[in-house]
């Protein structure tokens, strides 16, 4: 079977009683534009890394907001900062803003 | 006999007219062009039930068939002012007119979709507006920027609406259901031609709707894919090629398309804007505010000033004929109030 996006290896279900709601309230605080996302997919769509990966922006920063981090960073990687994504976004959120902070705090979690 | 002037021969006008003068009310109806309903003239076919859209225009002609109904048409109504006893109206060739009260019912106007440039209008041939499809749909002449039979149409919601960049924070309410019944009208004319409808939600809120979206997958097999168009280029033999994501599948999705169609969304026209600022009544994205929502939903706050229609908020041609009846009662009222 291909792999979409990054790995998930095992069949599982989204258990929203035990997400952590925590790291996405905190990340809305850094970037409060996040909370406007309505999942249109222009970012995804136009992104310069997508081109070239199967790096998918909205699926990373969507995982993110449900409290699922698992290989998140190694992802965000690919990520240029070219801010494609910003331009097109019809809710203005700061794609942008948004994947650095991911970055940092996936960082501050690791120590 | 009271007074009563209605600036805009649109449904909403039209039928606040008829009922008005129909309870003895004197009516002066102002419409900038030269003849009532531009903004129907232009449809093929109305949703829910596919009727003629000239269908609707002749029936709401016949209504203006009235003696107390004076037509007042080529005038463009540009400034309204309160006088202390009466409205004094005055037109782009500075004539006036005075009544007891008046009635804005100036209506939409469809979002400039060059404003959107990565979506190519006026720069690709193969891009078109939800307008000039109805026109192609009306003269039974779909055809592509070459003037060939297209073999794949995808059609764009909420180009110009739900959209921080054009700045319409809004959801327009008829382009959703516009786009099912265009898809399904164009089918009817070209049973082979490929038909993708992009959406983010489907917003089939009135009745009929979504038995509409139902028959348009099942009986007239066209597909519908959940994702914003985000770019438009020209191929060299003038074809459109498109790049969104499969949201549901998270798949980037690119494909080539002989007619992309934009489904531009409904703003305030010139006129509302104009009229809203000169009285103080303009509210939000340049309709007319009203007092609540709920009740008083024609009434401006002004003595003898009133609201009906799309001026209001985008809505379908019976929300506007019902808004605009509403709208005659409300006035009514205020004029038995008069000496
Ligand atoms: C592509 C498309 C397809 C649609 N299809 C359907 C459909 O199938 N079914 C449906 O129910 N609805 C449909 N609609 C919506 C429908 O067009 C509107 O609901 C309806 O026209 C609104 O009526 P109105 O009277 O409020 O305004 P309008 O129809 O906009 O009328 C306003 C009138 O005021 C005049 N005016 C403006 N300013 C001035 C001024 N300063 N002085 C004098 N006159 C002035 C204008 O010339 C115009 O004639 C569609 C809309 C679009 C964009
Ligand atoms: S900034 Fe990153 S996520 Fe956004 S378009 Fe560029 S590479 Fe893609
Ligand atoms: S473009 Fe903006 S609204 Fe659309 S999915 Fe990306 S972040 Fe969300
Ligand atoms: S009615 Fe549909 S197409 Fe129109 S703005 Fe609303 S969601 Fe978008």
């Amino acid at each position: 079977m291909p792999e979409f996006g990054f790995s998930i290896k095992k069949p599982r279900s989204e258990n929203l009683d035990v997400t952590a709601k925590a790291k996405y309230e905190e990340l809305a605080r850094r970037v409060p534009s996040f909370k406007r996302c309505f999942q249109c997919g222009c970012c995804s769509a136009t992104c310069s890394a997508r081109q070239f990966t199967d790096y998918n922006i909205r699926r990373l920063h969507t995982m993110f907001r449900r409290g699922n981090t698992e290989g998140l960073a190694e992802e965000l990687r690919k990520c240029m900062l070219c801010g494609k994504c910003v331009l097109v976004c019809p809710r203005g959120v700061n794609l942008r803003q948004l994947i650095i902070n991911m970055r940092k705090m996936l960082e501050e979690e690791k120590k | 006999m009271k007074k009563t002037a209605i600036i805009g021969a649109g449904p909403a006008g039209i039928e606040a007219a008829s009922v008005l003068a129909g309870s003895g009310v004197e009516v002066l109806l102002f419409e900038k062009s030269e003849t009532p309903l531009s903004n129907l003239k232009d449809k093929a076919f109305l949703f829910p039930d596919f009727s003629a859209a000239s269908d609707m225009v002749s029936e709401l002609e016949d209504k203006l068939l009235k003696d107390n109904i004076t037509r007042c048409f080529g005038t463009e109504i540009v400034e309204i002012k309160w006088k202390g006893t009466e409205w004094q109206l005055v037109s782009g060739k500075s004539e006036a007119w005075y009544a007891d009260s008046v009635l804005i019912a100036t209506g939409y106007s469809t979002f400039d979709a060059r404003r959107k440039e990565e979506l190519g209008y006026g720069i690709y041939k193969g891009v078109v507006t939800s307008l000039e499809m109805e026109k192609m749909i009306r003269e039974g002449n779909i055809v592509n920027g070459h003037g060939d039979m297209p073999k794949r149409i995808a059609f764009l919601q909420c180009v110009g609406s739900r959209d921080e960049k054009s700045g319409n924070h809004y959801c327009s309410k008829v382009c959703c259901v516009t786009a099912v019944k265009q898809a399904i009208e164009v089918r009817k004319q070209l049973p082979r031609t490929d038909l993708t409808v992009f959406y983010m939600d489907l917003r089939m809120w009135g009745q009929g709707f979504e038995e509409m979206y139902r028959t348009a997958q099942e009986k007239y097999g066209i597909d519908f894919i959940r994702g914003r168009i985000s770019e438009a280029a020209a191929t060299f033999d003038d074809r459109v090629q498109i790049k969104t994501e499969d949201t549901l599948l998270g798949m980037p999705l690119r494909t080539t398309v002989d007619l992309l169609v934009l489904m531009v969304g409904m703003e305030a026209s010139a006129g509302t804007r104009t009229l809203g600022a000169s009285c103080g009544i303009g509210g939000e994205y340049g309709f007319i505010k009203t007092i609540s929502p709920h009740l008083y939903d024609n009434d401006t706050g002004k003595p003898g000033l009133f609201a009906a229609g799309t001026c209001k908020r985008p809505l379908s041609i019976w929300d506007s004929i019902n808004d605009g009846r509403s709208a005659a009662i409300a006035i009514k009222d205020y004029l038995d109030t008069l000496p």
